[in-house]
């Protein structure tokens, strides 16, 4: 067959992600997507909000957060999406070794916010019982952030795939629109991150 | 022709071709077949309601079957049946229009409907199992919380399936118009059935999260021992309803405005003049989705937001009324002085100006929050939203299956029994729904399972039922004619309307590539203009080549039954915690076929310049 997507310096087009028909949907139907993503955590937020001082006699805000561990999680988060701008600069330049290199450091650090995450649930519950059923600031407080977490574990499992399955084939016109997909929506997991950091914690260490 | 080769193919191939399919065309068909057996089914259930309405204190059935009725009447009718029909002539005559090949998502496309069709199948399987959900199709909470039994969780689960695919068609479609409109084919070039389906996806796409949401709450409230509505612990019942109407009101939108579209296409068909002020149809459209975001608060002036809301939000509403009459005078105004033809298409656009006006104008008096103390939650409110629902969007379904039925199946149906059947279902509609004005008015509450002897309700009920009857009877005989059409129907030509759009210049059915040749598009109604210019036929826009298209696949059944089985594993682990099994066995399921898509090139397949040349017109 004629239809060789694989790329070499000389046909090397200024964005691969959206040099074919089909990149270009891709692209584009990711974009509506994040727009329907952006209304889904919005109606959380406002459920959060409304919830967030019904605390029922259980532990509140104030007695839970601790901006030590956040801090941290927002900095393995806000380097991921740093580094995964970094894969997409190799990718552009044709350099597939370097854009796994970068995407593996991202993936590393999504690991990283996760595992932090897991902890906090668990600190919660084990030393406060500050439970998904303890009061609806509990509920709220679990379905927000969990579904935040939720999208980077499937973040996580969506690029690990990618990763492994062009790991010996190289990058071509083909699977440069699922790599450019992947970090667009990683992006966005970042940015709901920032206003969780803003809305969850530091509203919620200060009222 | 190809059809002959289809013919000869075994029923399994062919079952086996439809489950597969990733052609639009195809797949509408799907919608169309699925959307059809649930509105059986809802009307089904209308008529039940309207027998135990037809006398006084009836007892025909229990009061808690009852309540299971009117659930899934409205749940069925507006879920499964009108958004499915219309997503089905969305999908068949959208890529057409604008002279496409296909959807840009064919895998997604076929993904969509599966989803939808399993979650419907969902919800129906409550009736088998212990019960169908009871909280009215509105499931307010905490009477959804409260409700014992599984009926709601097949109602939160059933919908979450099918929302999620509504969602994936609805991007889909965005996509589509965006990138794959053929040469020449801008966006203000573009039909208004097009347009319509371009803004309904933008609705789809900002309203249906919020239900997703809503559902989720609802979920884990019910299964997983979640606060969200439990006041006990700091819970808030008030969340659900505005998360329900925040993608309440744009659903009905999202049902309207393709009703619109089809009715934009019809009336200049069968006027034989272009759609008279085109441009403000189209801006009217996009500002009717976008106030529709912002009224969502109408459904809820009773429950206390304080007068400052509620006036913001009546505002709003009102305001709606001023691009839905640019519509109204825009279609009378295509009708002027055109030279009409008054066929069953016709006769459903013509019928749906005056029912949707006075739907729109009962809108307008409910819009008032005054005047709504009075009305809310009784007989006028039904009354208005079958107006609108049933005199806007099943007119527009009905309408336009009759004026595309030939493009889809190549048959034309039959006209006098279309004709019996119209008159049936119009006059029995009126029948039914006017009359409810009054009742409301006179205080009968919606929702009710009986109604007492003696206080001016018996007469109006009586009518009511006799309608539903005759709108019954309608709909059979609208059914006996897509029989009787299939089986000895007039075989349709390409363009048996004389038609203006790109659809009609497609043989009828379409080829499963649609176009040999992207059509050049040289302005409004590239057809008509065709023929207006003596030639009659569409320049093509590209010399004649190889065509790419996708390949079929049956990963996006596989992955749905994966969360249909998932499904009752949420529903029943409540009752014995070795139903989470169902959940990791359906999970695996869905997520392994979603794996297999990412693991698995899928290039398509390329039809041939010679196979092309070789298949004559």
């Amino acid at each position: 067959m004629s239809h060789d997507h694989s790329l070499n310096p000389e046909t090397m087009p200024q964005e691969p992600e959206k040099a074919t028909h089909e990149g270009k949907n891709k692209f584009l139907g990711l974009w509506f997507f994040l727009g329907g993503e952006t209304v889904l955590f919005a109606s959380l937020f406002g459920t959060y909000l409304a919830l967030r001082n019904s605390t029922a006699d259980g532990p509140s805000s104030q007695d839970l957060f601790g901006l030590e561990l956040v801090f941290i999680m927002t900095i393995l988060l806000l380097t991921s999406s740093l580094t995964s701008v970094y894969a997409m600069y190799h990718m552009k330049n044709n350099d597939f070794a370097k854009m796994q290199l970068w995407l593996g450091v991202t993936a590393l650090l999504g690991v990283g916010f996760l595992a932090f995450e897991i902890y906090e649930f668990a600190h919660y519950i084990t030393d406060y019982g500050f439970t998904f059923r303890s009061s609806a600031f509990g509920s709220a407080f679990y379905t927000l952030v969990g579904f935040h977490g939720g999208h980077v574990a499937f973040g996580l499992s969506w690029i690990i795939v990618l990763m492994a399955r062009n790991a010996k084939r190289g990058l071509n016109l083909y699977n440069a629109p699922k790599f450019y997909s992947f970090s667009l929506y990683w992006h966005f997991i970042d940015v709901v991150w920032v206003f969780i950091f803003t809305v969850v914690y530091l509203m919620g260490m200060v009222s | 022709m190809s059809s002959a080769a289809t013919q000869k193919r075994g029923f399994g191939a062919m079952l086996w071709d439809y489950l597969t399919t990733v052609d639009h065309k195809k797949i509408g068909i799907l919608y169309l077949i699925g959307g059809g057996f649930f509105f059986l089914l809802g009307g089904l259930e209308a008529m039940i309601i309207r027998i135990q309405l037809l006398v006084p204190e009836n007892d025909f059935i229990s009061a808690g079957l009852y309540n299971e009725m009117i659930t899934m009447h409205g749940t069925t009718m507006i879920f499964l049946a009108a958004m499915p029909l219309l997503l089905g002539l969305m999908n068949v005559i959208m890529p057409l229009q604008i002279g496409a090949r296909d959807v840009a998502f064919p895998f997604l496309n076929s993904l969509g409907f599966w989803l939808f069709f399993l979650g419907g199948i969902l919800l129906n399987c409550s009736w088998f199992l212990g019960g169908a959900p009871d909280a009215g199709w509105t499931s307010y909470a905490p009477l959804s919380v409260q409700s014992p039994g599984h009926g709601v969780d097949f109602y939160v689960m059933g919908l979450q399936l099918s929302g999620a695919g509504t969602l994936i068609g609805g991007i889909n479609f965005l996509v589509t118009i965006v990138t794959m409109r053929a040469p020449g084919m801008t966006y203000m070039r573009m039909p208004l059935f097009t347009w319509t389906t371009f803004i309904t996806s933008i609705l789809i796409l900002f309203a249906f999260p919020a239900l997703t949401v809503g559902l989720f709450l609802l979920m884990f409230d019910r299964m997983m021992g979640a606060a969200f509505f439990d006041v006990a612990l700091g819970g808030n019942a008030i969340i659900w309803q505005h998360l329900f109407w925040i993608f309440g009101h744009p659903e009905v939108y999202i049902l309207i405005l393709p009703a619109f579209g089809v009715f934009s296409e019809i009336l200049p068909t069968f006027s034989k003049k272009r759609l008279f002020g085109y441009t403000a149809m189209v801006f009217a459209t996009i500002l009717i989705a976008f106030l529709g975001f912002m009224v969502w608060a109408h459904h809820m002036f009773t429950v206390g937001l304080g007068p400052v809301a509620n006036a913001i939000f009546a505002i709003a509403t009102m305001a709606i009324a001023i691009p839905t009459g640019i519509k109204i005078f825009n279609w009378l105004a295509t009708m002027w002085g055109g030279s009409i033809r008054i066929n069953s298409a016709m006769l459903w656009a013509l019928a749906f100006v005056p029912t949707f006006t006075i739907g729109g104008m009962t809108g307008v008096m409910l819009a008032s929050t005054v005047a709504d103390y009075q009305y809310h939650d009784t007989y006028f409110v039904v009354a208005h939203f079958h107006y609108v629902i049933v005199g806007g969007v099943v007119f527009g379904i009905l309408a336009a299956l009759h004026y595309w039925w030939p493009k889809i199946f190549g048959r034309i149906l039959n006209e006098a029994m279309g004709k019996i059947a119209f008159w049936l279902f119009f006059i029995g509609f009126h029948l039914t729904f006017f009359v409810q004005h009054f009742l409301g008015l006179m205080g009968m509450p919606r929702r009710y399972w009986v109604f007492l002897e003696g206080q001016g309700l018996d007469t109006g009920n009586l009518v009511s039922s006799i309608g539903a009857f005759l709108m019954g009877i309608g709909g059979l005989i609208f059914l006996i004619n897509i029989i009787y059409s299939s089986v000895k129907g007039e075989k349709a030509s390409a363009d048996p309307w004389d038609g203006r759009t790109l659809e009609w210049a497609t043989a009828s059915p379409p080829v499963h590539y649609n176009f040999k040749q992207l059509p050049l598009v040289r302005g409004l109604d590239p057809l008509w203009i065709e023929k207006m210019e003596g030639k009659g036929k569409i320049t093509p826009a590209e010399p004649l080549d190889e065509i790419h298209m996708p390949n079929g696949s049956i990963l996006p059944l596989i992955m749905t039954i994966g969360f249909f089985i998932a499904s009752f594993g949420f529903i029943y682990q409540t009752d014995h915690k070795a139903w989470l099994i169902a959940i990791y066995v359906g999970m695996a399921i869905a997520l392994g076929a979603m794996l297999t898509r990412s693991l698995k090139d899928d290039h398509g397949y390329h039809i041939s310049k010679e196979e092309l040349e070789r298949e004559a017109e």
